[in-house]
Order: structure tokens, then C-alpha cells, then sequence
């Protein structure tokens, strides 16, 4: 079977096969107990029904995502340069970024609003603290692992600092930069919506996709939750699937894992 | 020998790193301009540190490294070094692998261009230029790594095991290539291997290193006639050298043992 079927539609028929037995249990359940869980089908019609609400959420959340997305791509890369430039710069912060990426930034959601004011620039700083650690720790890893045997090569050549850094250091940290934008991407929306669950409500302009969560969940209109849920889900693959194509797109004629496969 | 066709020269060099044993202990040797020194001997003598030592890659803990009658790193402009692996940047394709020398010392583009051909028809790869490195055989790939240290004209190549992981066909080439490209140019070469066929095939002179500490147990001189060729291989002199050369090798692997 040519490898083109194999990869789209396996996943095709696995996923209508979930989806049929989610619909048959749920037909299963007796009528008192059938809110608990929302079938697919329902689901579907709720998609179809909130559409216009949803569709507006969607893009207040994916504006927050988005923003947040941006803000920690530009500072977690040059704060990478500043960590890889020097051993002392390294040794004095990048102990207390690895604490910080431990900290549950969720609790200080309250605070957060207080400082930035609630709806968008809550959100996006939510999803910026979020995206922040993968992408910094994964770029600068990548900055100070390029080739030994280059880094000396560049040095027998007489580069200068800048031209190490900039020809050898940042091209060879790619492939990893390009690992923390996947994470962050996939962060990115989750973050967004769990800043908008908390801090979106008071934003007006309808909110976000966490704001319609917790309005669905409130009121118990649950194959409308899923249906958010699932419009989350899209927000992301939408995302993820931007950062595939401009990786290959920057990696694909050099780095191996990246190279197309047929030549 | 004339100091004044000495183009290196060693006095009493020791290298240790940090305190640990000796690397190297006592190492002199001078080097006529053009001419093609090889160091041979087992793993760990310290033969690559004293390749290193030459280019300035690393400072001698004691005595004293002179090349063209400066320091290392003062003759940096003078040296160009091959390293075991091609050490390409897999991001550039091979014209600008090649150009990075160039580029790193600010030569404007039209320069960079004619040293890259020049170099590049030297090595047989005219033609490959948008190629990239994970593209290349090993083999092609080395030959993009001496094209780049040829642009910068280096009076000197330090070259460390540069054809140590290619199989025996295409070695016995490039070594063949490498006399024809020195024969037009006259750099003085060091070279770094664990081959004695090799040195031999290569060398005017054959320096054999003992381990722990490394010195310079033997010196052997190649006076084979040039342009050496496949045909060299096959001479009596060229066996009768490679047999000298095992049996000083193998004598500075008892000793050390």
C-alpha cells in the first residue's frame, strides 16, 4: 500500500471507528444519564448551532495566542543569545529559569490581572509565560551545542564573537529552536484559553473560547463544551502545523531529520 | 639546513593539559619551507596535540613554537588546518562552505568567487557548488573541506588524519590528488595519520611519536622521486620504506607498553 494512503487513511478509519463507538455507548446510556456524556453527533449540532458565538471567541482567543506566542518568541531568542554568549551570564540565571519553568504560572492568574488588566493583555501574558521556558531553555541549549570542530574552526579562521555567534551558533541551534516553537505552539492556544477561562470574563467583545467554557460549563451545556473544546483543538493543529511548514521550509535542504525523503 | 629555508621550527616543546602527565615532552624538529612532514604513531601519543600546537589551536606549556619566525597566532593568516572530519557547515551548500574563510575575513564577493572556482577545480568538484554536504560522499566531502582551506593560499596546511574514515580507493586518490595540488602550489604540509603507507606515500620525512609522554622516537627520511603516482606503490624503494617505518613503529610500541 503506498505509503500516501497509509498515512491518511489509517488515521481516517481509526478515527471514524472511535467515533461510532463513542456514538453507540452514548446510545447505550439510559435517557437520565445521557448528559454526562455528550455524543459526537451532538457535539456536532452544538458546532453547528454556537458557530457564530464560537467563531468570534475563537478569534479573540486566537489574537491572545497568537500575541503571547509572538512576545515569547522574540524575548526567550534573545535572551538565549545573552545566556549563550558568555559562561558567567549562564551560570548566574539559567539555574533559576529551569525553577521558574517548574512554577504552576496558573496560580498567579489573579495577580496577573491585576497587573495587566484583564482580557487581552492577560491573556497574551498568560500564553507568553507559558511558550516563554520550552522555547529559551531549547534555543539555548541549541546555541552553546554547536560542533566543537566548528567553533574551532571559526576560531583558527580569526572570526570575531559576532560572526560566531551569528554563522555558526544560531544556524546550528535551529533544529532545536524549531523543537521549543513546536512545543510553544502547542501550548500556545491551551495557555490562551486558560487565560481566558479566568481572566477573559470581564473583557467584553464576548470573550474567548475559556470564557464560553465556563459560560457552557455553568449552564450544563455540554456537547457545547466539547464543541469548544474542539475548536481549541483546531486553534492549535492550525498553529502547529504553520510552524511544520516553516521548519521544513528552513531545514529542509540541510538537516537530515527535516530532508525530504526521496533524495 | 639553512635557518633561512626554515619555515617552522619547535624548540624543547612540552604540552600538558591542567596539571595531568605530560603529552608531550621534548619535542624539536625544524621544517624547510615545502616540505611535507608526517607524524605517525599509536592512539593517544599526542600526535593531533602537536598539530594543534602548530596552528595555535592550543599553547605550548613549555618551550617554543616559531612559525615563519612568529608565534602562531601571530602567523594565523599564513595557516590553514584540515581536521579528521570534514567539519562542514550542513546549512550552506558547498560554494559557500568553501567561501566561509573569505567571508569570515571580509574578502569582497568578486574575490570570494575566483578563490572558490580555483579551489573547487583544484579538488575535481567544479560544478557541485549548489550541492549540499548531507548530498556528498564522504569522499566528496573532505575534498570540500581542503578546497576551503586552499582558498585562503595558506604557506602552511596542517592536515589531521583528513582521510582516516574514507575507504582505501578513494584514500589512495586524494593522497595522490593532494601531491599533484601541493606540487603546484608548495605549501609545507604536517599530516597527521596512523597509516604508515600513507606517510610514506606522502612524506619527504616521517616522524615516528612514542606514547606518554610523546616524543620523537625515529626520523625517516622519504627521498622518493616526484610526482609520486599509483606506480610509486608498486616500487621496491617505496615497500623497502614502508617496512622501515612499521619496524621503527612497532620497536616504539614496545617501548611503550
Amino acid at each position: 500500500m503506498p505509503r500516501r494512503y497509509y498515512n491518511v487513511l489509517l488515521p481516517l478509519l481509526s478515527g471514524a471507528l472511535a467515533f461510532a463507538v463513542w456514538q453507540v455507548v452514548c446510545l447505550l446510556l439510559d435517557e437520565d444519564h445521557r448528559f454526562l456524556l455528550p455524543a459526537p453527533l451532538a457535539v456536532l449540532a452544538a458546532l453547528r448551532d454556537e458557530w457564530p458565538v464560537l467563531s468570534h471567541a475563537a478569534l479573540n482567543t486566537a489574537q491572545g495566542a497568537l500575541l503571547g506566542f509572538a512576545l515569547a518568541v522574540v524575548i526567550s531568542f534573545t535572551l538565549a543569545l545573552a545566556l549563550a554568549s558568555a559562561r558567567w551570564v549562564r551560570a548566574s540565571f539559567y539555574p533559576y529559569l529551569m525553577l521558574l519553568q517548574m512554577t504552576p504560572v496558573i496560580l498567579f492568574v489573579p495577580m496577573l490581572v491585576i497587573w495587566v488588566g484583564p482580557g487581552l493583555p492577560s491573556v497574551s501574558l498568560i500564553t507568553f509565560l507559558i511558550c516563554f521556558f520550552p522555547l529559551v531553555v531549547n534555543t539555548t541549549q541549541g546555541l552553546v551545542s554547536a560542533d566543537r570542530l566548528l567553533v574551532e574552526l571559526f576560531r583558527m579562521y580569526r572570526a570575531t564573537r559576532w560572526q560566531e555567534m551569528w554563522r555558526l551558533r544560531v544556524p546550528a541551534a535551529l533544529p532545536y529552536f524549531f523543537t521549543g516553537l513546536r512545543i510553544a505552539a502547542t501550548l500556545a492556544p491551551i495557555g490562551a484559553v486558560v487565560g481566558d477561562y479566568s481572566a477573559g470574563s470581564s473583557a467584553g467583545d464576548g470573550g474567548g473560547l475559556g470564557f464560553r467554557a465556563v459560560i457552557y460549563g455553568s449552564t450544563a451545556k455540554y456537547p457545547a463544551l466539547f464543541a469548544t473544546a474542539a475548536v481549541t483543538c483546531a486553534l492549535g493543529f492550525v498553529l502547529v502545523a504553520a510552524v511544520l511548514a516553516l521548519s521544513q521550509l528552513t531545514l529542509g535542504r540541510w538537516h537530515d531529520s527535516y530532508a525530504q525523503k526521496d533524495n | 639546513m639553512h635557518p633561512a629555508s626554515a619555515i617552522v621550527e619547535l624548540r624543547g616543546v612540552a604540552k600538558n593539559f591542567g596539571g595531568g602527565p605530560p603529552v608531550l615532552a621534548d619535542i624539536s624538529l625544524t621544517a624547510r619551507r615545502g616540505e611535507f612532514t608526517s607524524f605517525i604513531g599509536p592512539s593517544g601519543c599526542g600526535k593531533s596535540t602537536l598539530l594543534r600546537l602548530i596552528a595555535g589551536l592550543t599553547d605550548a606549556t613549555a618551550g617554543e613554537v616559531r612559525v615563519d619566525g612568529r608565534t602562531p597566532a601571530q602567523a594565523a593568516a599564513e595557516l590553514a588546518f584540515v581536521f579528521q572530519e570534514p567539519t562542514l557547515l550542513p546549512w550552506l551548500n558547498v560554494a559557500h562552505n568553501v567561501e566561509i574563510p573569505d567571508k569570515l575575513r571580509g574578502i569582497p564577493a568578486a574575490a570570494r568567487a575566483a578563490h572558490r572556482a580555483a579551489a573547487l577545480a583544484l579538488v575535481g568538484l567544479a560544478g557541485r557548488e549548489s550541492a549540499y554536504p548531507r548530498q556528498l560522499s564522504g569522499g566528496q566531502k573532505m575534498r570540500v573541506s581542503l578546497a576551503r582551506a586552499l582558498t585562503l593560499a595558506p604557506k602552511i596546511l596542517l592536515l589531521d588524519e583528513p582521510f582516516g574514515a574514507l575507504d582505501e580507493m578513494s584514500r589512495e586518490r586524494l593522497q595522490e590528488e593532494l601531491l599533484a595540488i601541493r606540487a603546484q602550489q608548495g605549501w609545507t604540509a604536517f599530516f597527521v595519520t596512523h597509516s604508515v603507507a600513507e606517510a610514506v606515500f606522502l612524506s619527504d620525512r616521517v616522524f615516528v611519536i612514542s606514547a606518554q609522554p610523546g616524543r620523537l622516537r625515529a626520523e625517516i627520511a622519504v627521498p622518493l622521486a616526484s610526482p609520486r603516482t599509483a606506480e610509486t606503490r608498486l616500487s621496491r624503494d617505496y615497500q623497502d620504506l614502508v617496512v622501515e617505518v612499521t619496524r621503527r613503529l612497532r620497536a616504539v610500541k614496545t617501548f611503550a607498553a
